[in-house]
């Protein structure tokens, strides 16, 4: 059953798990050597994620039987189009963001490129992992590297904010082993493909019990994919972070959204039995309230940094909109959408790591003040703003365009194209105030000579313009793209492939152990 | 025995939900770790309550107890041990670097208002 090439399918778990020890090992005096090796482990993570892309393009999903226990005793991999997509996506974000780190971030704090590769360890395992309690083990990792990267470089404040950030995590995650305990409890089962294939089968006493699971895991995954009420940590704990480790997170609200998609399609999805679609009247009202939150947010932001944060938050609703839908043209167009906003919020985070050394004492409060290199800068800004607020050309238009015309047969059509176009006008003014008092006001006066401005640096604008090259790239291949995120769609919709690809084909009588 | 085991779950979790929702951090650094110990027994118990019974399946034995969840909760409670290590060593720090355990913050309104958050801090004991 295992075949070599299935061998790949581990390739992304072992490379950063191979090489974050290694460089802490051998070479943590050593920063040249620890660029080299983290740049180096990162492209050819780059390349297993193209290839097992690849791989996946012929629409078979491929189990990968760690230690070849078979399928639900052992912890399994799992390789469709929509894990080799989500793992592409972010080796292409984690290139850009190790050769941003090269220029300055990495040498802030120690243990950058460690952390970073063990971020790209649990990322990576969330999104290709078929097991629930695996899952948690592979958040927990990505959760643990991510708090050593929010803290990078310390200051007081950065403290207190990641305080906040590890004790709201720590939090969700004792909520997940509940949430994973009392499904086991009931199911007997923690592979996902055998929870398919059980809860339908679950007695009547206890579908209370195994709905009660399934909500409080759709909270867990609500809470990382910052949807309201649920978003207060990000704004705080994302304007505390340092800029590349910000946009390096834009993935990990991702992840929540995957899990989102992952698990109330495949395990609590139209199959389910009593507990089919449980969260499905909660999720659009809560993606829609995302939406006016985020949108309101970035109106009262008063940093340039809150202003991204709450876009991230109100890009956060859109896509979960889509995904509310649950149905082959929600789920295409938001994922389309995952794509853009993950490359577009990357971009503004990083547009205001390069803007605030350049605005002296105002760093990135919203006041006017002296700014070097405007003309540039304001470019590259307006550049960054139109693709976080979608308007055209640039893909959030077409994202957004795409979500509408998937909504249009909904019976909450009326609600999402109002809340989306409306909060997407409040977006515009937030980012177009905010650009004016950037770069148009004139300076206050100052009482000493005038600061020299520092030199830009070319690698950050370079990152910085292939992300947004990224997002250009997402508009002129829409066509292409959105076909390709439509067949994930159809995959991802299509549960039982997926769970005999797993188990094999039925058996007769599936009965559980209760 | 299920009456007792329930109400100790129920009894940390509570302890531990009233302590992580206080205001400075070394309350609810203690209230992570209740909630830890809580979810813990739970994770326990959802393989039943099985006193004196073999872990693995044995020929002769009249039954036998889950071994996956003792697997699960070794796996959680090296992780809570670990992020209780770090979340005590970040606040330590936390209070070091500003002077205050208080655990609500908010950056924006401390660089803006520095001087009305000191005032707010001392009023709050």
């Amino acid at each position: 059953m295992q075949t070599a090439m299935n061998h790949w399918i581990i390739a992304p778990l072992v490379l950063p798990a191979l090489v974050a020890p290694l460089l802490i090992l051998t070479a943590r005096h050593n920063l040249a050597a620890q660029r080299v090796v983290s740049i180096a482990a990162t492209l050819a993570l780059l390349a297993v994620a193209i290839g097992l892309y690849g791989l996946a393009q012929d629409g078979t999903v491929r189990p990968y039987l760690v230690g070849a226990w078979p399928a639900p005793y052992g912890i399994v991999l799992i390789l469709d189009r929509l894990s080799a997509t989500m793992v592409l996506l972010f080796a292409v974000l984690a290139l850009a963001i190790v050769l941003y780190a090269t220029a300055g971030w990495d040498t802030r704090g120690r243990h950058f490129h460690p952390l970073f590769q063990f971020q790209l360890l649990g990322v990576n395992g969330a999104f290709l992992t078929g097991d629930v309690f695996n899952l948690f083990v592979f958040f927990e990792v990505m959760l643990i590297a991510s708090y050593g990267l929010m803290l990078h470089g310390g200051g007081a404040q950065r403290l207190k904010a990641g305080f906040q950030y590890v004790t709201i995590n720590l939090i969700g995650s004792t909520l997940f082993l509940f949430a994973v305990g009392t499904i086991y409890a009931v199911t007997g089962t923690l592979n996902m493909a055998d929870l398919a294939r059980k809860v339908a089968a679950v007695g009547a006493g206890d579908t209370a019990l195994l709905g009660v699971g399934a909500v409080l895991l759709f909270m867990v995954f609500a809470l990382k994919a910052s949807v309201a009420p649920l978003h207060g940590w990000l704004p705080t704990a994302y304007a505390a972070a340092p800029g590349l480790s910000a946009a390096l997170f834009m993935i990990m609200t991702k992840v929540g959204a995957y899990t989102i998609l992952r698990v109330y399609t495949l395990i609590f999805g139209a199959d389910a039995g009593a507990v089919a679609g449980i969260v499905t009247p909660w999720m659009l009202p809560a993606a829609l309230a995302t939406l006016v939150v985020g949108a309101l947010g970035m109106l009262a932001a008063r940093s340039l940094l809150s202003l991204a944060c709450f876009a991230v938050v109100w890009s956060m609703g859109s896509l979960l909109v889509a995904f509310g839908l649950f149905d082959a043209g929600g789920i295409g167009a938001g994922l389309y959408y995952v794509l853009h906003s993950t490359m577009a919020g990357a971009t503004l985070f990083l547009l205001v790591d390069i803007l605030v050394p350049q605005r002296g004492g105002a760093e990135d409060r919203l006041v006017p003040a002296a700014v070097g290199h405007p003309v540039l800068l304001s470019g590259l800004f307006f550049a960054a703003a139109i693709a976080m607020a979608g308007l055209p050309p640039l893909s959030g238009f077409l994202g957004k365009l795409m979500i509408m015309e998937a909504s249009r047969d909904s019976g909450a059509a009326p609600w999402i194209w109002a809340m989306l176009l409306a909060t997407s006008l409040v977006a515009i003014l937030a980012f177009a105030r905010a650009g004016s008092v950037l770069f148009w006001k004139p300076a206050a006066p100052q009482g000493g000579p005038a600061a020299a401005v520092p030199p830009l640096r070319p690698l950050p604008v370079a990152v910085f313009a292939t992300l947004l090259g990224a997002t250009v790239a997402l508009t002129a291949f829409a066509g292409p793209v959105r076909r390709e995120m439509g067949l994930t769609a159809a995959q991802i919709l299509d549960t039982g492939a997926y769970v005999r690809a797993v188990l094999g084909p039925a058996p007769l009588a599936s009965a559980g152990k209760p | 025995m299920e009456v007792l085991v329930a109400s100790a779950i129920g009894l940390l979790t509570a302890v531990g939900v009233y302590l992580v929702l206080r205001r400075q951090t070394f309350p609810v650094v203690i209230g992570t770790v209740f909630l830890s110990y809580g979810v813990n027994l739970f994770l326990f118990a959802t393989g039943r309550l099985a006193v004196n019974q073999p872990p693995i399946y044995a020929a002769g034995a009249a039954g036998y107890a889950d071994p996956l969840p003792q697997a699960l909760v070794l796996t959680a409670i090296v992780i809570s041990f670990g992020m209780t290590a770090l979340v005590v060593v970040l606040a330590l720090r936390s209070f070091l670097e500003t002077g205050s355990d208080s655990v609500e913050d908010s950056p924006a309104a401390a660089d803006e208002t520095a001087a009305a958050q000191v005032t707010t801090d001392q009023a709050r004991p």
